[in-house]
Parts: C-alpha cells; structure tokens; sequence
C-alpha cells in the first residue's frame, strides 16, 4: 500500500468508525490511556490500544494492520467501558480486523486471522458452528502438525460426551444463503 | 413474575456439543421456576465475535434473521451464552439506531423471505434468573439449601459489558446474589470480571493460560469450593485446561467449575442427569456433598 493511499485509507476508517452507535466520540479522545492500561493483552501488542489511535491520526494504517494489534484484541470490551471519552474502542479494534482480511494483511499463518477466517466458513456453510470441521480448517491453515497436539482434549472432551463430529445444517440453509448474497457487505464476494 | 413469561430460547452452537451440560441444565431449572422457554425454530449462529471479525454486514444477517425469527414467534430471546448475548444485542440496537443499515439489512432478509421490525429485546437467562423469576421463586424452590459451600462467581466479559443494562460492568452481582439465595456462599473474588481470553485459548496458548490461570489462582486464593460461570466459552477454559495451566503457570489450579444453572440445579434438588453433571470434566462431589445427599 502506498503512502497516500493508506492515508485515505484510515481516513476512511475513522469515517466509518463515526458512523457507528457512539462512534463521533472517537474524535474527543485525548491520549490518556485508560483502554491501554484496561486491556488484558495490551502488554503484547506491537501498538497498544491508546498508540493505535494516535498512528491512525498520523496516517500509519498501514504499520497498524500489518501488526499484531487487531488480533490480540479479546473483544472483552473493557476499553469500552472505561473510556473517559466513551469511545467504543472494540469497535475500532473490528473494523481493523475486517480491514485487514479484506486486504489480506494479517501475518502470514496468523493463527486468531486464520481462526475466524475458518469460523466465517464453518457458519455460512452450515448456519451453524461444527467444531470439529472448525478445528480442522483452522490447523491446515495455521499448522497441521499441531492437530497431533490436540488428541489428549479430543479424547478428553469425547469422554464426556462434549464432542460433536458431524455438522447440523439448518434448514433454512439456502434463505439464508440468499440473504447473505444479498448484502452489500463490506466486501464483496467471499469476506 | 409476570403469568406465563414465555422466551424464544436460543441455546447458541456451542451448547449443542461441548457445552450441553449448559443447555440440559438450563431447561431443567427454567421448568423449576415457571420460565417458559421455547426453542427458537431453525435458529442459525449468531456469527460470533469471529464474524464480526470478517464482514459487518454479513455479521449482521446473521443476527437479524434470529431476530426476525423471534419477532416471528413474538417472544423476546433469551440466549445462555454471553457471546451470543451480546453479539445480537449489539446488532438489535445497530438495526434501532440506525434506519439506513435497517432498510439494508430487511432488503436482505427479503431475499430469504423474512424482514424485521425491530419489536423484540435480547436478554440473557441469568438476566431472566435474578430479575424476572426473582429472589422469592429462586428461594422458594431451594430445597437442598448448599449450606457453607464457598463459591466464585465468574462472570467473564459479556454479561455487563459493554451493555451495563442488566448489571455493573465493573463489578457484577447478579451471580454474588444467586449464590446467597441458594444458601451458599458468595467469595469476594477480585478477577470475576475479568477477561478469560476467550479463543486465545486455542489461538496463542501460552496467552489464554494464563489470563485463565489467574482466575483460577484467583477463585482459589478466596477459598472457593467451586467456580460458576454464565458463558460456554468461559467454562470450557476454565475447566478443560486446568492440568495444562498447572504445569504451565507451575500452580494447583484444580477446582469444579460449573455452570450457574447446574448449581441452582443442584439447591433445586434434581436429579444429577438432569444437569448433566457427568459432563464436568473436573469432580463434583464438593458441590453435591453440600447438600448433605
């Protein structure tokens, strides 16, 4: 991504984080880093919560989504909720993720991008999560070798009746099939 | 209670597999206390916290068609699960707030048949617990009161945040309540709101261990007997790693973690099967014990 082009980028980002239930307050906040110091991950992120807003402003999309911030993001909503600013801080931590699948700029083998990647699959296939499938397509996609890893929790969770090996697929599969075509969606074709 | 409250329940995709014990318990103590639930026809996934990751507006469809769905049946939905709570509670009040993606998201809908008029809420069955059903119906069917068994309540991230609606998104107290009215003990339990690290558990392990682990270390340190929690996701973390986590994080970390409702479950009287306690990976004869049976 060129220089401009990442600045009219996450321009475009704040934009629509603006446009969202509590977005606009996105522009009062002032640095004091109550979300980074909220955050239960925040200590492994390349650029914390606060930083993340402060590069957006300077134009630095591109740096922020090529790093690992969006996808240490728990979602636990913590920042939200202390925000001083009442800025839905998750949010933004969304629309990064979506930004970055759509623009393929996850890390290589980045295993939470390959996660949700695969569960987006699973659902719109089924309209329900298989978490056997999900597990599978999440490990070839990250690495197979470490499905090997994972037989004690399968042996262990099949014990306790806890496994479910074939999918259920909804009845109104192709309805919502339909609609999901339907939708503009953020990005066309297959998200 | 208001007469013969019935919800269009909606057990989320993790409680038809790894969590079932949580939709079998759910359905046992509602009867208990008079809830009506009726399960969602044909219910699809809410898309999760990992749709959203991918595409909004698909995200989107998938919420609104359970929504549209319940509106169908016109009951309000009750969701056990604290991520699907808070995923189609999000996108009810998105869709409410905002008539431009309405009108976009019932054109879709369209294609399938459907549509949306934003007339149903979404709740939580804790919520429907300790608000609808009430301190005097729980009390009233307690009949194995669990006398001197110390409990942590873990309510993970998604109950209270980042709708605090139904409870303080700092320090909840609905499960603190439940527990006093079972005849239990509540223990003050610094960690109970915080993250649990969700999916880190599978996607950066040494992560998810321990943000996990210190709730552990945390509940135990307070002297619990067992931990409760109101989220699949929660439950299977805190409980199905605990040898791991120990090794890990070198700590005994053992304690029976259990759903909220197997434990009201349990001060109910009912039968073992009925809660399906055999499901709990660590042992619960702690919990059962205290009610003297």
């Amino acid at each position: 991504m060129s220089e401009t082009q990442a600045q009219k980028l996450g321009m475009e980002l704040l934009e629509h984080i603006r446009g969202i239930p509590g977005g606009r307050s996105i522009d009062k906040c002032i640095q004091c880093g109550t979300c980074t110091g909220s955050c239960p991950t925040s200590n492994l992120m390349y650029f914390s919560p606060r930083q993340v807003l402060a590069a957006l402003r300077a134009g630095m999309l591109d740096q922020v989504l090529k790093s690992n911030t969006p996808w240490f993001c728990t979602s636990c909503y913590s920042c939200a909720v202390r925000c001083p600013a009442k800025i839905p801080f998750t949010d933004v931590m969304y629309e990064l993720k979506r930004m970055a699948v759509k623009q393929g700029s996850y890390p290589r083998r980045d295993p939470a991008s390959a996660m949700v990647r695969s569960f987006s699959e699973v659902v719109r296939r089924y309209g329900r999560n298989a978490e056997a499938i999900l597990v599978g397509k999440y490990y070839l996609r990250t690495n197979p070798l470490k499905i090997l890893g994972q037989v004690p929790m399968v042996i262990k969770l099949l014990a306790k009746r806890r496994m479910a090996f074939f999918p259920h697929k909804i009845k109104g599969i192709d309805g919502l099939k339909k609609m999901l075509a339907a939708v503009g969606g953020n990005h066309e074709g297959k998200p | 209670m208001t007469e013969n409250l019935t919800f269009a329940y909606y057990p989320g995709c993790s409680a038809t597999s790894t969590n079932r014990a949580y939709d079998v318990s759910t359905r046992n103590v509602a009867k208990v206390l008079g809830i009506g639930l009726e399960e969602l026809n044909d219910w699809n996934c809410c898309g999760a916290s990992a749709y959203l990751s991918v595409d909004e507006k698909k995200a989107m469809v998938f919420c609104a068609r359970n929504l549209a769905l319940a509106e169908k049946e016109g009951k309000d939905i009750v969701a056990i699960c604290s991520g699907c709570y808070v995923v189609l509670r999000k996108a009810n009040q998105h869709l409410a707030e905002d008539p431009n993606l309405a009108a976009e998201i019932n054109k879709s809908l369209a294609a399938g048949g459907m549509s949306y008029q934003n007339s149903i809420k979404v709740r939580h069955f804790l919520d429907i617990t300790v608000h609808e059903a009430g301190q005097d119906a729980v009390r009233d069917r307690v009949t194995h009161p669990l006398t001197g068994l110390k409990v942590a309540p873990y309510y993970g991230c998604m109950i209270s945040r980042p709708f605090n609606e139904v409870d303080d998104e700092e320090s909840p107290r609905m499960m603190d309540d439940l527990i006093e009215w079972l005849g239990a003990t509540a223990v003050l339990f610094p960690l109970k709101s915080k993250c649990c690290g969700g999916l880190m558990m599978t996607t950066q392990p040494p992560v998810g261990q321990q943000l996990t682990g210190y709730i552990l270390r945390s509940a135990k340190e307070a002297g619990a007997d067992c931990i409760i929690t109101a989220c699949p996701l929660c439950q299977l973390n805190l409980e199905a790693y605990q040898d791991t986590i120990g090794k890990t994080l070198d700590m005994d970390c053992r304690i029976p973690v259990l759903y909220f409702t197997q434990l009201m479950g349990v001060a109910f009287g009912l039968d073992k099967s009925d809660l399906a306690l055999k499901e709990c990976i660590t042992p619960v004869e702690t919990v059962l014990s205290s009610r003297g049976t």
